[in-house]
C-alpha cells in the first residue's frame, strides 16, 4: 500500500469516527439539558433491588442515589466518551455507543423516578418475561433463515397458536395440552409456508404475508363468532404457574430475575442453548448452515437440500408455536384479537440484530423486552410523556436497530433464494 | 486390465438440444484423460451425468467393470467418483475443515462435531499428496489456488479414486496452474485416475495422457498428445481449420487518448481496491491489463466508464479531465465499453436484439424524434449491423437472451464498434466464448486499433493479452506492478508478476529458467 492510499483509507475512517463522536457528544449534552439542569437540587431516586413478591433469603437494601449529581455524572461520562471519540477515536466503537446508550437510559430512569422508588429488579424480571415471545420468534427466524428460508409468517403463526392453545387448554382443562396443540399449530402453518416456498418456489415474502393475513382474519373471526360468546367454555384457561427453582431463585438480584418464572420462559432459555449447540456443534447444524449459505455445494456432497429446509422451517414453526402459547396460556389465560401485536416482527428484528445467532437473538430480544417493560413502568410512574409515545418505545427501538445504527449484519448467503436443481 | 471407468452410448437431450449424443469414454487406471471441447460441446453435461446431477436418457456406466446406476451425487461418491466443480462448491464463511467434513462429519459422543479429528485427517491427506492448506482458516480468506486444493482434498477425503476436474485452471495464475499439474501428477502416481475438462489446447498438450474431443455433443476424436498438435486439436474442436495466431502489424501509436493519474477506487463494500494507478493509452495501440481476477481490474474499468466514480485521482480523455461524468457523458466523448459482465452491464436480456443495438444512441436522430422512437429507423439500422457483424440470430426481433454467448457478445461489439469512437475499453471480451467467436472478436479489436482507436484491454487470460496487446500492464493488489512492451516479453515473467513477485526478483527467477520459458512460449 502506498502512503497516499493508506492516508485515504484512514481519512474515510476518521470521518466516520467524527460523526459518531459528535452524535455521542450531543447525547451527553442532551442528558445534561433534558434531565439534569431543570431539577430542583436535593432530590433522591431509590432503586428497589428486591422483587415485589415472595421472600428473599437475603434482603438487599435499596440503592439510593442523589438524582442531580448522578445525572451530571452520567452526562459527564457521555460527554467524555463522545469527545474522546471525536478527537481520537476508540478501537471498539460499538462498545462506546453501548456505554453512552446506557448513560442515557440510566439518566432517564433517574429523572423519571426522582423523589420516588423504582423497582429495578421487578423491571428487569418483567423485561425477561416480555422478551420471551420475541426471543422465541427470533429463534424460529434463526433456524429457518439459517437453512435459507425467510419466514415472515412468524407473527401469524404465533397468533394462530395463541388461539389454539387457549381453546384446547380450556376445553381439556389441561394447560400442557394447550402447549402441545400450540406447537402442532405452529408446525402445521410452518409446513404450509415451507411447502409453498420450497416445493412451489413461491416468493417467500408473499407466502409469509398471506399466512399473516390468513391468521389475523381467521383468529378474529373465531374470536368474535365463538370465543366472546362462550368465554367460560372456550376462552378461559388459566395460566402456567410460576415455578421458583429451589436455592437458585434465592440468589439476590439474579434469582428473582432468572429463576422464578413460568415454564415457557424456562423453555425459551433452554431452546436458546439447545439451538446454539445444534447449529454450531452438530452435523445437523453444519448441514443446515451449508444449505443456507451455498445449497448447491451441499447438494453436490449428497445432502438433501429440500429435506433440510423442510425440517428446519417446521422446527422453527414449533418454536413459534411455543411463543404463541406464551401470549394466552403463558400470561393472561385468554385470547384477545391481534394480541401478538407485532412481536413476531420484532422477533425478526432481534434475529437480525443478533446476527442470526441464537444467543445473539436472545440478548437482542432482552433489549426489546426492556423497552417494552420500561414503557409500562413509566406509565405507572406518571412520567410527563403521553402514554401513546411510551407505547411506541419497543417499535422505535426496532426501527433504530434495523436502520443499522449498530453495524450491519450479513444474512446467510442463500437466505430467501429458492433452490433449483438445474 | 479393466478400465476404472467406462461410459457407453451416453445420450442426453434437453428441450431443443441434443447435449450428449451417443458418447463413449474409457478411463484407465492412473491416467489423466482430457475432455476437450468448446463451451456447449457437452463436456459439463457428460460429467454431471457421471456425478448423478443429471439423468441420462440412454447409455450405461461401468466402474471397474461393474455396471452401476448413478442417480444422486451420493451414488457417485459411494463408487469413488469425486468432482471438482468449475465454480467452487465451498461455503466461504466456513473453515476448510467444516467444508471438507460436510456430509461425512466426524462425531464425538455420537452427536457432536469432532473438528479436531477431521482436521487431523485433512492434514494427513495434504501431506500425502502435497496439498498444502491450513485446516482452520476460513475459505473466504484463501486465494483461489488454495481453494482449489481444498476442493481436491474434499474429494480425496471421501476416498475417491476417480477425480473429475471441470475447467480447473480457469481461475488460476500460470504458476498456480503449474502447481496444480504437479499435484495431479502426484495423484496419478499414487493410483488415482483423473478426467480433466478444459477448452485450453496448451493445457491438454502439457498434462493429458489421452485426449477425447467433443463437438456439438458427440465425440469428434480421441488421440494421444504425441500424435497431434494444437492446430489439429483446434480443428477437431471447431470442425474447421482455425487461425490460432492473431495476425497483426506493428502498432503505430499516435497521441495520448487516455491518461490516468494516481487513480484510487473503491469496491462495492467500500474497500480501497484500486490503489494509485497511473498509465496512458495512445491512439493506435492496445494496452493490455493482465492480472488474476479480483486485483482491482473490474473497479478500474468501472471508474473509467463512470459506472462507479473513482475515490480520487484524475482521468483525462484527449487531454480533457473526466471529472464526475455519467456513463452517458463518457460514451458521448467517444468511449466504447465492452463490459466484463455482458449480461448485467452490456445487454438488457429481455429486450429484442434491435433495441439492444441502439442502447447508446436511441435518444438521438434518426432513432428518436422528439419523445418518440423511430421504430423503422431502429430496425433497418439493426438489420444492417446484424449483417455486418455476422450476428447469428433468426431476426432482430427475438430477445437477446435467446442468443448464444458468442452472439450476445457480437451484439455488444456491433453496438460499440459502429459508433465513431476514440477509445475502446474491453473487459474480458472473450470470456466463455467458443474458439470461432474469439477469433472473430480478436480480429475486430485489432482492426479498430489499426483505424487509430486507443484500446484498453483488460483480461485475466494471459494468452489473450499476449495475442493482442502492444504494451502490457500487470495489475496486482490494486496497483500496476510494471508496464512492459509486449514484443519479446517472457510469459513466465508475467506470470510471476501476476502472482505478486517483485519485478526484480521475477526477472532473476526467469533468468535461470529462461530456456524452459522459451519452450513454453512456443505453444
Amino acid at each position: 500500500m502506498t502512503i497516499a492510499s493508506a492516508q485515504m483509507t484512514k481519512r474515510a475512517d476518521v470521518t466516520g469516527h467524527r460523526v459518531t463522536g459528535l452524535v455521542l457528544l450531543v447525547i451527553g449534552l442532551a442528558i445534561f439539558g433534558l434531565f439534569g439542569a431543570a431539577l430542583e437540587p436535593g432530590l433522591e431516586t431509590k432503586f428497589g433491588l428486591n422483587p415485589g413478591f415472595g421472600s428473599q433469603a437475603i434482603k438487599i437494601p435499596d440503592l439510593v442515589l442523589p438524582t442531580q449529581p448522578a445525572i451530571y455524572m452520567l452526562a459527564g461520562m457521555a460527554v467524555f466518551f463522545g469527545a474522546w471519540q471525536l478527537a481520537r477515536g476508540f478501537r471498539s466503537v460499538g462498545a462506546v455507543i453501548g456505554i453512552v446508550a446506557f448513560c442515557f437510559i440510566a439518566a432517564f430512569l433517574l429523572w423519571a423516578a426522582r423523589g420516588k422508588t423504582f423497582n429495578l429488579v421487578g423491571m428487569l424480571s418483567s423485561s425477561l418475561v416480555r422478551a420471551t415471545p420475541i426471543a422465541l420468534a427470533a429463534l424460529c427466524g434463526v433456524i429457518s433463515e439459517r437453512a435459507g428460508v425467510v419466514n415472515i409468517a412468524i407473527e401469524g403463526i404465533m397468533l394462530m397458536a395463541t388461539q389454539t392453545a387457549v381453546v384446547s387448554a380450556t376445553i381439556s382443562g389441561n394447560l400442557y395440552v394447550g402447549l402441545v396443540v400450540a406447537i402442532l399449530t405452529g408446525m402445521l402453518l410452518a409446513a404450509i409456508h415451507a411447502f409453498l416456498a420450497i416445493k412451489f418456489k413461491v416468493d417467500q415474502i408473499v407466502s409469509g404475508v398471506a399466512i399473516n393475513i390468513f391468521a389475523t382474519g381467521a383468529t378474529s373471526f373465531i374470536s368474535s363468532r365463538f370465543l366472546e360468546r362462550n368465554t367460560d367454555v372456550l376462552n378461559n384457561s388459566g395460566t402456567f404457574p410460576v415455578i421458583a427453582i429451589p436455592l437458585l431463585s434465592k440468589i439476590p438480584i439474579l434469582g428473582p430475575i432468572f429463576f422464578a418464572n413460568n415454564i415457557i420462559v424456562y423453555l425459551m432459555i433452554l431452546l436458546v442453548v439447545a439451538l446454539h449447540v445444534l447449529l454450531f456443534y452438530t452435523p445437523w447444524g453444519l448441514r443446515t448452515r451449508a444449505v443456507g449459505e451455498h445449497p448447491k455445494a451441499a447438494d453436490t456432497l449428497g445432502i438433501n437440500v429440500y429435506l433440510m429446509r423442510y425440517v428446519n422451517v417446521i422446527l422453527g414453526g414449533a418454536i413459534a408455536g411455543v411463543g404463541g402459547a406464551y401470549f394466552s396460556i403463558g400470561s393472561v389465560g385468554r385470547f384477545d384479537e391481534i394480541m401478538t401485536a407485532g412481536k413476531g416482527f420484532i422477533g425478526l428484528a432481534a434475529m437480525i440484530f443478533g446476527k442470526w445467532n441464537p444467543v445473539g437473538a436472545f440478548f437482542s430480544s432482552l433489549l426489546f423486552g426492556f423497552a417494552d417493560s420500561l414503557q409500562v413502568k413509566l406509565q405507572i410512574l406518571r412520567v410527563p410523556i403521553p402514554s401513546e409515545f411510551l407505547l411506541m418505545a419497543p417499535y422505535i427501538v426496532t426501527m433504530v436497530v434495523l436502520a443499522g445504527v449498530v453495524g450491519r449484519a450479513i444474512p446467510p448467503a442463500a437466505d430467501g433464494v429458492p433452490y433449483e436443481k438445474d | 486390465m479393466t478400465p476404472v471407468l467406462e461410459l457407453r452410448g451416453i445420450t442426453k437431450k434437453f428441450p431443443g438440444v441434443l447435449a450428449n449424443d451417443n458418447i463413449n469414454l474409457t478411463l484407465e487406471q492412473g491416467e489423466i484423460h482430457a475432455l476437450l471441447g468448446e463451451n456447449g460441446a457437452g463436456k459439463t453435461t457428460l460429467m454431471n451425468i457421471l456425478y448423478g446431477l443429471y439423468k441420462p436418457d440412454e447409455g450405461h456406466i461401468s466402474v471397474r467393470g461393474q455396471p452401476v446406476d448413478i442417480h444422486v451425487p451420493n451414488d457417485a461418491i459411494a463408487r469413488g467418483i469425486g468432482m471438482v466443480h468449475q465454480h467452487f462448491m465451498l461455503v466461504p464463511v466456513m473453515t476448510v475443515t467444516e467444508n471438507v467434513m460436510l456430509g461425512v462429519e466426524s462425531t464425538r459422543g455420537g452427536a457432536f462435531l469432532d473438528r479436531e479429528e477431521a482436521a487431523r485427517r485433512i492434514e494427513k491427506l495434504s501431506e500425502k499428496y502435497g496439498l498444502e492448506v491450513d485446516p482452520h482458516t476460513y475459505i473466504k480468506d484463501l486465494p483461489v489456488g488454495v481453494q482449489q486444493r481444498v476442493e481436491i482434498i474434499k474429494v480425496l477425503y471421501r476416498q475417491a479414486d476417480i477425480l473429475i476436474l471441470d475447467e480447473p485452471t480457469a481461475v488460476l495464475t500460470p504458476q498456480e496452474a503449474e502447481e496444480l499439474f504437479k499435484i495431479l501428477r502426484s495423484l496419478t502416481a499414487q493410483g488415482k485416475s483423473i478426467i480433466f475438462i478444459t477448452h485450453k489446447l496448451k493445457e491438454v498438450m502439457a498434462i493429458a495422457d489421452r485426449i477425447t474431443v467433443l463437438r456439438l455433443g458427440a465425440v469428434a476424436g480421441s488421440v494421444r498428445p504425441a500424435e497431434t498438435d494444437p492446430a489439429k486439436l483446434a480443428a477437431l474442436m471447431v470442425g474447421r481449420d482455425v487461425n490460432l495466431v492473431v495476425s497483426k502489424k506493428a502498432a503505430t501509436p499516435g497521441d495520448v487518448v487516455l491518461q490516468v493519474d494516481d487513480l484510487h477506487a473503491l469496491d462495492e463494500r467500500g474497500n480501497l481496491i484500486v490503489r494509485g494507478v497511473s498509465f496512458d493509452v495512445r491512439a493506435g495501440e492496445v494496452l493490455g491489463v493482465a492480472g488474476v481476477q479480483g486485483n482491482g481490474q473490474t473497479e478500474l474499468v468501472y471508474a473509467l466508464t463512470g459506472l462507479r466514480p473513482p475515490a480520487s485521482g484524475e482521468i483525462r480523455i484527449l487531454g480533457e479531465p473526466l471529472g464526475r461524468l455519467t456513463p452517458r457523458d463518457i460514451l458521448e466523448k467517444g468511449v466504447a465499453h465492452v463490459p466484463e459482465d455482458r449480461q448485467r452491464h452490456g445487454l438488457v436480456l429481455s429486450f429484442p436484439v434491435s433495441d439492444n443495438l441502439v442502447l447508446c444512441t436511441y435518444y438521438l436522430p434518426p432513432f428518436a424524434r422528439g419523445i418518440s422512437l423511430q421504430e423503422d429507423a431502429i430496425i433497418s439500422a439493426s438489420q444492417e449491423l446484424v449483417k455486418q457483424f455476422d450476428v447469428r440470430t433468426p431476426n432482430v426481433f427475438v430477445d437477446v437472451s435467446t442468443l448464444s454467448g458468442g452472439n450476445q457478445q457480437k451484439v455488444i461489439v456491433a453496438r460499440e464498434f459502429s459508433r465513431p469512437i476514440k477509445l475502446l475499453i474491453a473487459s474480458q471480451p472473450t470470456r466463455g466464448l467458443d474458439v470461432g467467436s474469439i477469433e472473430y472478436i480478436h480480429g475486430r479489436i485489432i482492426a479498430k486499433r489499426d483505424e487509430g482507436t486507443a484500446v484498453l484491454l483488460v483480461s485475466s487470460e494471459l494468452d489473450e493479452i499476449l495475442a493482442l496487446a502492444d504494451r502490457i500492464a500487470v495489475m496486482y493488489k490494486g496497483q500496476i506492478v510494471e508496464i512492459v512492451p509486449a514484443a519479446g516479453v517472457n510469459r513466465k515473467y508475467l506470470g510471476l508478476l501476476m502472482a505478486g513477485v517483485k519485478p526484480a526478483e521475477a526477472g532473476a527467477a526467469v533468468g535461470v529458467g529462461a530456456a524452459e520459458a522459451e519452450i513454453e512460449r512456443v505453444f
